[in-house]
């Protein structure tokens, strides 16, 4: 019961963070209503006992992204442009996507159901070979390195990859050298 | 922000805590949560928060753009190279136990050096990013 209404009361305040965010027209209140979203749905993930994903919630959307925004909107300004049509048509299609979302979701299994058939691949697999088969007491530390080391090896070549799109489309100054090219009037 | 006593100050005495927490999550991920890509962005923000206080250049001056571009190719490299190590030594790509006598061990090494360099790359990356966009505005 207590869980339940934690659960109601953070999934209320995510949805009134969203809406305030939509809503509002400086960007700085957008970008901080953001980094609030990313908290709550950070308690959310430790509520649902996911401690792991909740620390990498906080750590990047509440800190580096907010912090990517700033420095954005640093540079081009903190005042959103008047829209030139009117959002009648994009509301259309969220909204039919949305319940589209819904409407799928009503055949999923309930949450932490353990007939589920994600629970029943290869997780009981995992769950107990992990132990003696890796020696390593943090189950999602085990299955994200070596049972996926894959996957996390293509996860980092994503990163690799965004940080080069960026060094080649930015690129980063060099470092400033006291020269005497340009001498300060 | 650079003429706030206030924000330099903690700035200066939370930096290295941090950076210390930034190493413990990244080498204590195989006993609770954490991992090379929470403490590569903790590292990072170490950093962002010098930069944030102290200016890009000053953050600039602190990690050279040469070595940042040298930090993301690294821990690539450093995953990548644990597999082809495990291939050469005889066995599959990204096998762990081949790379010490027993299994546990091995699976010990190879977690330890593959999340060693999800957290180089990871770090390296984000403060790249703050540092193109950020850095935009200098003069």
């Amino acid at each position: 019961m207590l869980i339940e209404t934690i659960n109601i009361v953070l999934l209320g305040m995510l949805a009134l963070t969203a809406l305030a965010a939509v809503r509002l027209h400086d960007l700085f209140a957008v970008t901080i209503m953001f980094g609030i979203y990313s908290l709550l749905a950070a308690v959310v993930f430790v509520v649902l006992d996911a401690v792991d994903v909740a620390f990498t919630e906080a750590a990047v959307g509440v800190g580096i992204s907010t912090v990517l925004m700033l420095a954005t909107i640093g540079l081009v300004g903190r005042h959103e442009q008047r829209p030139v049509h009117r959002p009648l048509l994009p509301l259309l299609v969220v909204a039919v996507t949305g319940a589209a979302l819904v409407y799928g979701t009503l055949d999923m299994p309930f949450f932490a159901d353990p007939a589920a058939p994600v629970h029943q691949h290869v997780v009981p697999y995992y769950l107990g070979k992990s132990p003696e088969q890796t020696g390593i007491p943090n189950v999602v530390t085990s299955i994200l390195a070596s049972y996926r080391g894959y996957d996390t090896l293509g996860e980092l070549a994503v990163i690799f990859t965004a940080g080069v799109g960026v060094l080649a489309l930015l690129g980063l100054r060099r470092r400033k050298r006291p020269s005497k090219e340009h001498p300060t009037p | 922000m650079r003429d706030n006593p206030v924000l330099r100050i903690v700035a200066k005495i939370i930096i290295p805590v941090i950076l210390l927490f930034a190493l413990y999550v990244q080498f204590h991920g195989d006993f609770g949560p954490g991992g090379g890509f929470q403490a590569g962005v903790i590292f990072a923000a170490g950093f962002i928060l010098y930069g944030l206080v102290f200016g890009t250049e000053a953050l600039r001056n602190a990690i050279p753009p040469g070595l940042l571009r040298f930090a993301i190719a690294l821990g690539l490299v450093l995953y990548a190279g644990v597999g082809a190590t495990t291939m050469l030594l005889g066995s599959d790509y990204l096998a762990y136990g081949a790379l010490a006598h027993d299994l546990i061990g091995g699976q010990h090494l190879g977690i330890f050096l593959v999340e060693l360099g999800v957290g180089v790359t990871v770090s390296a990356v984000i403060v790249t990013i703050f540092l193109a966009f950020a850095g935009r505005n200098d003069p």
